[in-house]
């Protein structure tokens, strides 16, 4: 996991060694300047020797440099390994979803990854920066103060490493306490938010069932819930502080008592005594550094197995080697196809499906909620593979075609579509790069969006706005299917594309896709039996399984589902919602 | 090193805390939170303050005298240090039989400082904890049951993401402010004053010549923060950019796979991370700089001391002995620390107010205004008159409505007759929405609303329980006009399923009782069967006591909207709201449905909106709306022989 970040550390491998290294640099002269303090007391001002003030002084002066180039340089190397880090990962992240087939996206959820390539990495990158300043820092400046103390007096830098002994032991205890306490209640925490995020969704629920007294107590309770595990949790963190206060001065007693014994029988100097409480200092802050850092990657490494699960996924639709280039027709074949979405699943969402269907056909496809009618179309732009049998596009295994070569000549309008901001010609565009603002005004006369971008004041240069929220759902079911028409495609499969579409428009599209597109075969997936009844055949869908294919007409006789379906919304008659715009 | 560990704590700080939004939403609004505009910091401040000192303004008061305590504590301490070679043990050297009692007792003194100092920093911090906590969780119900009373208005025009992160992100910036920042500020700037006085103390001229540095790293550390500062701005610019587009991207990846985008949104994606590495690489490396910078500054500040001290130590000016040097050398160090402090805390301070800002607009907004005096209150019959009954429930309700000026009371059936008269409404004054509604309903009947997407059919069906009021015309419930009876009281007279359905995290039978909270198993159990929802809820893993998420994500949507049929069956109201209730449910399944609609509308009132001919054409009367204005009202047999608009529909095209 930890392997799998840091292979993608690239060009900043080297900013990454050498930001310690520069810490090292930096702690080094953090640890000589008091030294250089305690000599200039001993033997300058106490002596009275100004010739050695003046001389350590500028020793200092110049330690104090190189301690301040060795920050800078830290500082600067830090910045950029973590940065870096950040930049390659998401790049990384982000090709790798790019080759993702549609079950890789399910299985990880657009906000998943989402998640992964936003605050993930951010944390990531925090993490990463900590770890090579403080962590590294705070360890080497616990090994050489350490060392340093035993140097000048073995006695009392055996004081502190009971300190150490002592401390780590509290702080280790701790950390995990309050780690165990904190990861109950932001569990709880998230909790809450979620309820508040509910009732602002639902909003209209609560105040119609006039529940906004109940909601309140129920959210006062478990706020209540909230601040007394926080409070529980915090307390254990806040002990810290108190434990450490008393570790110091008790040091700081231990080492003035032994410390006087020592100067009184001369075998310490009152500088070195000086420079034994600094580092003393610095031994015990170097500690509670360590074992922040060791809270911050604890924290961050959940981040990390997250990223490492979408670097490590295998996409599942890959091109073939050797790929065919061109598709012959429009012609569709399925020979004995059964799909499942795992596997392992047992239940069969296409269950030995048999069908052909020639280039140039209208098909249209029916049946009941979850019959998989957009699971048979998404095989045939390979956006899944079939578990068994062979889908045929153009007379060819779909899986020996290359992947673009292939999408670019079945051209599919999803059920869940979207725009993306930009101008309408922008958002055209998506299916032909290159296309002329001649080709973008025909498909969308054959769309029957010419005449609403028409009436916009900015015309194809209108702006949308993220995911199309400015236009109607009918205009952006329109913009979609233009869009994919724009790919000239061999094959189109509009996946109940125009329910949004008044009755007379959609009609208008069917008649224009008759007389324009005769060559192109158009599968249509759609709910009302109106807008699929004057198609070539007519495929009727229940359970995975092909009830009827056929004529509108032989349907009718010879289909129970399809008649019942049918009558069903004879019954009804109109659709009001497909009332024409005026 | 109290101030050291404080700031130990500030960093651990930062890696806990309630995490923000989880996924999207977060991105856009970083980029503009970031930019802490606040117009008034002041009276921000001085409302979290009051805010603070409301309930625990006397705990407040204590922290800071404990924190008084400890730093007092702690200097003594360090004066001891100063004094410990020079008073203690330099007289000692060389003497034949040194005498350790002295020391002793010294160090038996501070250890009682030291021990005061520790129980006072423990005292501090743990009441702290409280106040912070404390006050954070007060404002959090605070901001809930603010929002909970806001009009329908202040959801429709503030992003829910945006709402949301005024609980996660800004109420998390409030509480390093309340426990970290203001202690912090107060500590340091206590230290800072101890120590100046001390130095003062020892060596005026001396203290100047620091002072003199303090100055300087002042104005190099103003110098640095300002890049560093406007790089952050740029890097958190580039990073709202980044996540922007890497949402709008992931969202619709399912599309740009089908368009064979990715090498384009590659390019795209490489151009913004490039830009983004660029700004942050930057911002981080001034923000390392600062503390390097300040360390050698400090370690400069006391070679320039020692200098000059020495100098006048030697030449015997300005009272110096090389004692007092030696501990104002001390004081020099422990000065420049809290300096840094401020600095550091103040950069918080200003974001934190930025998020403070965004909670008291929350609770400044208007809460949705209720003048009602006319009450439901459960009745009973007596001698042929309606009076109020002290049991729970009798099947009958009646308005009590108070005359004040009489000071009668009188008491009205609950019927379920509506009548609305030129109606209009805008949901801005600009631009109004509906105009000139006139419609009667009478208790018992069904009017349906039918017309395109965007005519008004929701709007009409809002204004019946107010989730808005009318800009002009009247709405008479039972002959009162909907103004003067209680909000509460007439939305729960009135049923409603709405168009999207919300479920809530609770089990299935939770959810089924939100329509009546007093409701009996048996009878959750009768409502779901009444909606048909039954079946499906027995083949649930837990039948009724299936947990449902996220807003029912498990659930189908017609699924969903069958609980919701049912949660307003089990609130029995003599008037229902069905606004495409059954929109969702596929025609098959609608008509097993429908048995049970049919049972549930019987005897009430009801309002239904619905696109399917089936659903409305026994309706008694079916009002066509088209852009906000009724055009055609009547039976489905009136309206057809008018060979109207909802001819036109009803025999498609």
């Amino acid at each position: 996991m930890i392997g799998t970040i840091l292979s993608k550390l690239g060009e900043y491998k080297k900013a990454s060694i050498l930001t310690p290294l520069f810490m090292i640099l930096e702690v080094a002269m953090e640890m000589v300047i008091p030294l250089m303090m305690a000599s200039i007391i001993d033997r300058g001002v106490n002596q009275g020797d100004v010739g050695h003030i003046i001389r350590f002084g500028f020793l200092m002066v110049i330690a104090a440099c190189v301690g301040l180039f060795g920050g800078l340089m830290g500082g600067k190397y830090g910045a950029r390994a973590s940065a870096g880090l950040a930049r390659n990962l998401r790049a990384s992240l982000y090709e790798r979803i790019q080759t993702f087939s549609f079950s890789n996206i399910d299985k990880f959820s657009a906000p998943g990854l989402i998640t992964r390539l936003t605050t993930d990495i951010t944390n990531i990158q925090n993490a990463y920066q900590m770890i090579l300043r403080m962590a590294v820092r705070a360890l080497i400046s616990l090994i050489v103060a350490m060392t340093m103390s035993f140097m000048i007096s073995p006695r009392i830098a055996s004081i502190f490493l009971g300190a150490v002994l002592f401390l780590g032991a509290v702080f280790s205890f701790m950390i995990r306490l309050a780690m165990k306490y904190f990861t109950e209640v932001f569990a709880k925490y998230d909790q809450l938010n979620e309820s508040v995020q509910e009732n602002i969704i639902g909003i209209r629920v609560v105040k119609a069932f006039v529940r906004e007294d109940y909601e309140k107590e129920r959210f006062a309770r478990a706020n209540e819930n909230i601040y007394k595990m926080l409070v529980r949790a915090e307390n254990v963190v806040v002990s810290n502080m108190p434990i450490m206060m008393m570790t110091i001065y008790a040091c700081i007693l231990l080492i003035s008592w032994n410390g006087a014994h020592m100067i009184v029988a001369g075998s310490l100097t009152t500088g070195e005594l000086m420079s034994l409480f600094s580092y003393c200092m610095n031994v015990l802050m170097s500690l509670m550094m360590l074992s922040v850092s060791f809270v911050m990657i604890t924290m961050s490494s959940a981040a990390a197995k997250r990223i490492s699960e979408v670097l490590t996924e295998e996409p599942d639709i890959v091109n073939p080697q050797n790929p065919e280039t061109e598709v012959a027709d429009g012609s569709i074949r399925f020979e004995d196809v059964t799909f499942r979405y795992q596997q392992t699943s047992e239940k069969a969402i296409l269950d030995h499906i048999n069908l052909t269907i020639d280039a140039g056909q209208t098909i249209g496809i029916i049946g009941p909620t979850g019959s998989s009618k957009t699971s048979l179309i998404n095989l045939i732009s390979r956006i899944y593979d079939v578990s068994e049998g062979t889908v045929y596009v153009g007379g060819k295994d779909v899986r020996s075609y290359d992947l673009e070569t292939l999408r670019n000549s079945v051209s599919v309008v999803l059920q869940k579509n979207t725009l993306f901001s930009g101008s309408i010609l922008d958002n055209l565009r998506w299916g032909r790069e290159d296309a002329s603002l001649e080709d973008c005004k025909r498909v969308c006369e054959l769309a029957q969006a010419d005449e609403f971008i028409g009436r916009f004041p900015e015309g194809y240069e209108t702006h949308i706005e993220q995911g199309g929220s400015n236009v109607s759902g009918g205009q952006k079911q329109r913009l979609c299917i233009a869009r994919a028409l724009l790919k000239e495609p061999k094959i189109l499969i509009l996946d109940d594309s125009t329910s949004a579409v008044d009755t007379a428009t959609e009609r208008k599209i069917r008649e224009g896709f008759k007389t324009y597109l005769p060559d192109v075969t158009k599968l249509i997936i759609a709910q009302r039996i109106s807008s699929i009844q004057d198609a070539d055949k007519i495929l009727v869908l229940e359970n995975g399984q092909i009830s009827g294919f056929d004529t509108h007409a032989r349907l009718l006789e010879t289909n129970e589902i399809y008649r019942d379906i049918y009558e069903s919304q004879m019954e009804s008659g109109g659709d009001f919602d497909a009332l024409p715009q005026t | 090193m109290a101030q050291q560990s404080e700031q130990m704590k500030n960093m651990s700080a930062t890696t806990r805390g309630p995490r923000g939004p989880k996924g999207p939403g977060g991105a856009g609004r970083m980029a503009r939170g970031m930019k802490p505009t606040v117009e008034n910091p002041g009276k921000i401040l001085g409302r979290l303050f009051s805010y603070v000192g409301k309930d625990y303004g006397w705990a407040f008061a204590v922290v800071l005298i404990c924190l008084v305590i400890s730093v007092l504590a702690n200097a003594q301490g360090t004066m001891f240090m100063q004094t410990l070679i020079d008073s203690y043990i330099l007289p000692m050297i060389g003497t034949a039989d040194p005498d350790f009692g002295p020391l002793l007792g010294a160090m038996g003194r501070v250890a009682c400082f030291y021990a005061i100092g520790i129980i006072a920093a423990f005292a501090q911090n743990r009441i702290m904890v409280k106040v912070a906590q404390g006050s954070l969780r007060n404002l959090r119900r605070e901001l809930f049951n603010h929002m909970e009373s806001l009009p329908l208005k202040y959801f429709d025009t503030n992003a829910h993401g945006d709402i949301m992160s005024v609980y996660t992100n800004d109420i998390d910036t409030l509480r390093q402010v309340i426990s970290q920042s203001i202690p912090q500020l107060f500590n340091s700037a206590l230290t800072i004053v101890t120590v100046l006085v001390c130095m003062i103390r020892l060596s005026l001229p001396l203290t100047a010549v620091s002072m003199c540095m303090v100055v300087l790293m002042l104005l190099v550390t103003k110098k640095v923060a300002g890049r560093s500062g406007s790089f952050f701005m740029q890097q958190q610019k580039d990073l709202g950019a980044l996540n922007g587009y890497i949402e709008e991207m992931l969202t619709g990846q399912k599309v740009v796979k089908v368009f064979c985008h990715e090498d384009k949104a590659i390019e795209e994606f490489t151009k913004l991370n490039d830009s983004l590495f660029e700004s942050a690489d930057q911002a981080n490396k001034y923000a390392n700089m600062l503390g390097p910078v300040n360390a050698q500054m400090g370690n400069i500040s006391y070679v320039v001391c020692v200098l000059s001290g020495a100098a006048m130590a030697l030449s015997g000016r300005f009272g110096l002995t090389l004692g007092t040097l030696a501990s104002f050398l001390t004081f020099n160090k422990s000065f420049n620390m809290p300096i840094n402090q401020i600095s550091m805390q103040l950069g918080s301070i200003v974001m934190a107010l930025a998020g403070a800002d965004r909670v008291f607009k929350l609770l400044d907004e208007k809460p949705e205004t209720d003048d009602g005096y006319v009450t439901l209150v459960v009745a009973e019959e007596k001698d042929g008159k309606l009076v109020p009954s002290d049991k729970p429930y009798t099947g009958l309700w009646a308005w009590k409505h108070e005359h004040k000026a009489e000071g009668t009371v009188d008491y009205k059936p609950l019927r379920g007759d509506l009548v609305m008269e030129d109606v209009d409404f805008g949901y801005t004054d600009e631009k109004m929405v509906l105009h000139d509604i006139n419609l009667y309903a009478k208790p018992g009947q069904k009017i349906a609303f039918v017309g395109s997407t965007g005519a008004g059919k929701t709007t009409i069906t809002n204004l019946i329980n107010r989730f808005y009021d009318i800009q002009d015309g009247k709405i008479r419930y039972d002959g009162i006009n909907v103004g003067k009876i209680k909000k509460e009281d007439l939305r729960k007279s009135l049923g409603m399923v709405l168009q999207d359905t919300h479920l809530f995290t609770a089990t299935v039978r939770e959810n089924i009782r939100y329509g009546n909270l007093s409701a009996t198993d048996e009878e959750v159990e009768m409502a779901a069967k009444l909606a048909n929802a039954d079946t499906f809820i027995r083949q649930l893993p837990q039948g009724y006591d299936t947990m449902l998420s996220g807003d029912g994500a498990n659930l189908s949507q017609g699924q969903r909207q069958l609980l919701a049929i049912a949660r307003a069956a089990i609130a029995n109201p003599p008037a229902l709201i069905l606004d495409e209730a059954t929109s969702s449910i596929d025609t098959r399944t609608e008509r097993l449905v429908q048995g049970g609609m049919d049972k549930l509308m019987k005897g009430r009132t009801t309002f239904v909106i619905a696109h399917r001919l089936s659903t409305v054409r026994n309706s008694d009367c079916i009002v066509v709306l088209e852009q906000g204005r009724i055009i055609e009202k009547g039976t489905h047999q009136e309206l057809l022989s008018l060979k109207g608009k909802y001819y036109q529909l009803s025999f498609g095209n």
